[in-house]
């Protein structure tokens, strides 16, 4: 029978099937990190057991770790416990770590498929929803609570039911200005963030294929915001280019056996698909959020909806909410919109690709005076590479905060906060309320939209100033 | 997960309906690394006043009931959260049963996760067992759960339902993960043809 991308990796890590059918997944990799993994490690004391594979496992800090002088390590106690709590089970348990000062130190989704600890054809797991972001290599990636983490640390699978399918085909070529982000945003928009609900989303077409990997886990990072399970790209000759240079991947002749392996992972030409989307992107403009779901998605040339014309009562009342939090009026343009912020960062678009779209934009421009912008790279890999480059200077130069590798400001758990009411053109991945800080106001955009609004002091169309 | 087959223990009297959980355990201590130690915070707002004393007679103060593995208690008992921080916290009390005329769905289900067996009698069955419970520490009160039995000290035994599935995994001690491991020679054999696979390498120390 024809087969997904998605149905043969499932078929090929089944280990066996429960008597009500629920499988028990083997699962590849585990990346660990600092917040969802105490009670998970506990629990493995509590019960005498080891982890099953410390080779299949690694373990860094991200979500807690301040961004700026590393050497005085973090003030906060809770945060300082979590880390530290970490270091000791890693210890303990004679996990592998990436300690906080080393320069392979990053946010997990970005120094997973860095080090070649992603490969396509896998089955991988962190306790964060995030983890979809490496589906971009062709692995079943997918996040899990504390007691799955502890699952899979004692036992190294998951009891897991299989998921649908979907496929979404997108063509066409993406006009200047625009990029994978963009790609997303409008993909959630078209299906809200429902839209994936029990399946997993195989993106593909002309428009995926011509992404680079950076364009790629942008897109799959926020298959989650689209209520998935996971997202898939099927791996090709730019997941090979990218793998290869990897540490962690094989060499030689058991790299070129991988290879074709990974190539007859490609979904049948006549596999079916539970649900069909397709997307012509060769009109798009640049995409912004405007309310508080990352489905609230309109061009920039577009305006904020009237929730007025929404039938559904409930859904009316929960528009006017996120215009009353994000302070905005139906019919508001988005173009010109006013910002204090600029996050350029998250495991959605922090990747050397995205500070050179972003860098890309300023040409001697400077930040608006009243900006606040902040370029936060992935990973201490991704802040060297960008220091050689030349970029951080052009970064500094043009008046953005140049920091260390970390979730920053994606999420209010580390020093990097939004002030309440300030509103943040973002490239992180969630602009739920308070997301980045109580009280603060996100839009989600693309980094070279975020380093527009950086220079114009307001939300702006980036395709007038490339 | 510790196993339960047989349990003869002092039973503490709890005769208050629908508990939550954030009676059990209130939602300041949530913030937490750790899943054990949060048998101090057990019932924390009944149990001590505002300087943190102990409430003299609150039930869990009081000899013989600090030693209670059981507990009897009122209708639609651990309603609220989802938090698997409530049974968390009874276990580390000590408190290994809870009987009552009827739970909350989730907390229920989070018992069996965590090796406590909750179990569902009739009100008047629940009342003699309050009754008992509340004579102290000669009222000892044994569970059978191969049997399925609740026995009272004066030998009148009454039987219960639970879920055969559940049954098998608590007399076994297996939890998720106990029961994944009772697939051990399903898991190791995959492994063992995975080891083979170039394509699946290990990874190199960091
Ligand atoms: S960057 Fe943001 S979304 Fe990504 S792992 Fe960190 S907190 Fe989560």
């Amino acid at each position: 029978m024809a087969s997904t991308l998605f149905d043969k990796i499932w078929a090929a890590h089944v280990v066996d099937r429960m008597p009500d059918g629920t499988c028990i997944l083997y699962i590849d990799r585990h990346l660990v990190h600092e917040v969802t993994s105490p009670q998970a490690f506990e629990g493995l004391r509590l019960a005498g057991r080891a982890v099953r594979r410390v080779d299949a496992t690694i373990a860094v800090a991200d979500h807690n770790v301040p961004t700026e002088n590393r050497a005085a390590g973090i003030a906060e106690p809770e945060s300082a416990l979590q880390v530290a709590t970490l270091e000791q089970n890693v210890a303990a348990f004679g996990v592998p770590y990436i300690p906080v000062t080393d320069i392979r130190q990053g946010i997990v989704h970005v120094i997973g498929p860095e080090q070649g600890f992603s490969l396509p054809g896998m089955t991988l797991v962190c306790g964060d929803s995030h983890t979809s972001t490496h589906g971009a290599l062709g692995a079943l990636a997918f996040g899990i609570g504390t007691s799955e983490v502890e699952h899979v640390l004692a036992t190294q699978t998951l009891l897991q039911a299989p998921a649908k399918n979907m496929l979404i085909e997108v063509t066409g070529t993406l006009p200047a200005g625009c990029t994978a982000k963009d790609i997303i945003l409008a993909i959630i928009g078209k299906i809200g963030t429902a839209g994936g609900t029990g399946h997993v989303i195989e993106y593909a077409g002309p428009a995926i294929r011509a992404l680079d990997m950076a364009g790629r886990m942008t897109v799959c990072n926020m298959s989650i915001e689209a209520g998935a399970r996971a997202g898939l790209i099927a791996p090709d000759e730019v997941t090979f280019d990218y793998v290869r240079s990897r540490p962690h991947a094989p060499k030689g002749e058991a790299l070129e056996h991988a290879i074709r392996y990974w190539r007859s992972l490609a979904s049948d030409p006549d596999a079916v698909y539970d649900r069909v989307v397709t997307l012509d992107v060769s009109d798009l403009p640049p995409q912004v959020t405007w309310g508080t779901s990352p489905e609230t998605v309109v061009p920039i040339t577009g305006a904020v909806p009237n929730p007025a014309d929404e039938a559904d009562s409930a859904k009316r009342t929960q528009l006017e909410r996120m215009l009353t939090y994000m302070d905005l009026v139906p019919g508001q343009k988005l173009d010109g919109l006013k910002i204090d912020a600029v996050f350029i960062g998250s495991c959605t678009n922090s990747r050397i690709e995205d500070l050179r779209a972003a860098c890309a934009i300023i040409q001697g421009r400077r930040v608006a005076a009243h900006v606040r912008a902040m370029v936060v790279p992935g990973s201490g890999l991704v802040k060297a590479q960008a220091e050689a480059e030349g970029l951080a200077d052009l970064f500094k130069e043009a008046g953005f905060e140049w920091r260390e590798a970390g979730c920053s400001m994606c999420l209010g758990m580390n020093p990097d906060k939004l002030k309440p009411g300030d509103r943040c053109a973002s490239t992180s991945n969630r602009n739920f309320e308070g997301r980045q800080g109580p009280g603060g106001r996100t839009h989600l955009l693309s980094p070279a939209m975020a380093a527009a609004a950086a220079i114009a002091g307001h939300l702006t169309d980036v395709r007038r100033l490339a | 997960m510790d196993k339960f087959t047989r349990l003869e223990a002092i039973a503490a009297p709890l005769p208050m309906a629908n508990v939550d959980t954030d009676k059990i355990i209130p939602a300041r201590f949530l913030k937490t690394i750790k899943r054990s130690g949060l048998g101090v915070h057990l019932f924390a707002g009944l149990r001590y006043d505002d300087e943190g004393a102990e409430i003299a007679d609150f039930v869990l103060n009081r000899e013989p009931y600090r030693r209670a593995q059981i507990l009897i208690a009122g209708e639609n008992f651990g309603c609220g959260s989802s938090r698997e921080h409530a049974p968390w916290a009874l276990l580390d009390f000590g408190l290994r049963c809870v009987i009552a005329p009827s739970f909350a769905d989730i907390f229920y289900n989070n018992c069996f996760k965590n090796g406590i067996l909750p179990i569902v009698l009739p009100a008047d069955q629940c009342a003699a067992l309050l009754a008992d419970a509340q004579t102290g520490a000669n009222a000892r009160i044994i569970i059978d759960l191969a049997a399925q039995t609740v026995s009272r000290p004066d030998g009148e035994a009454f039987t219960f339902e639970i879920n055969p599935f559940r049954k098998h995994c608590l007399l076994n001690g297996l939890d998720d993960i106990g029961l994944t491991l009772e697939y051990e020679a399903a898991i190791t054999g995959y492994e063992s043809r995975l080891d083979a696979a170039p394509w699946r390498p290990a990874i190199p120390a960091l």
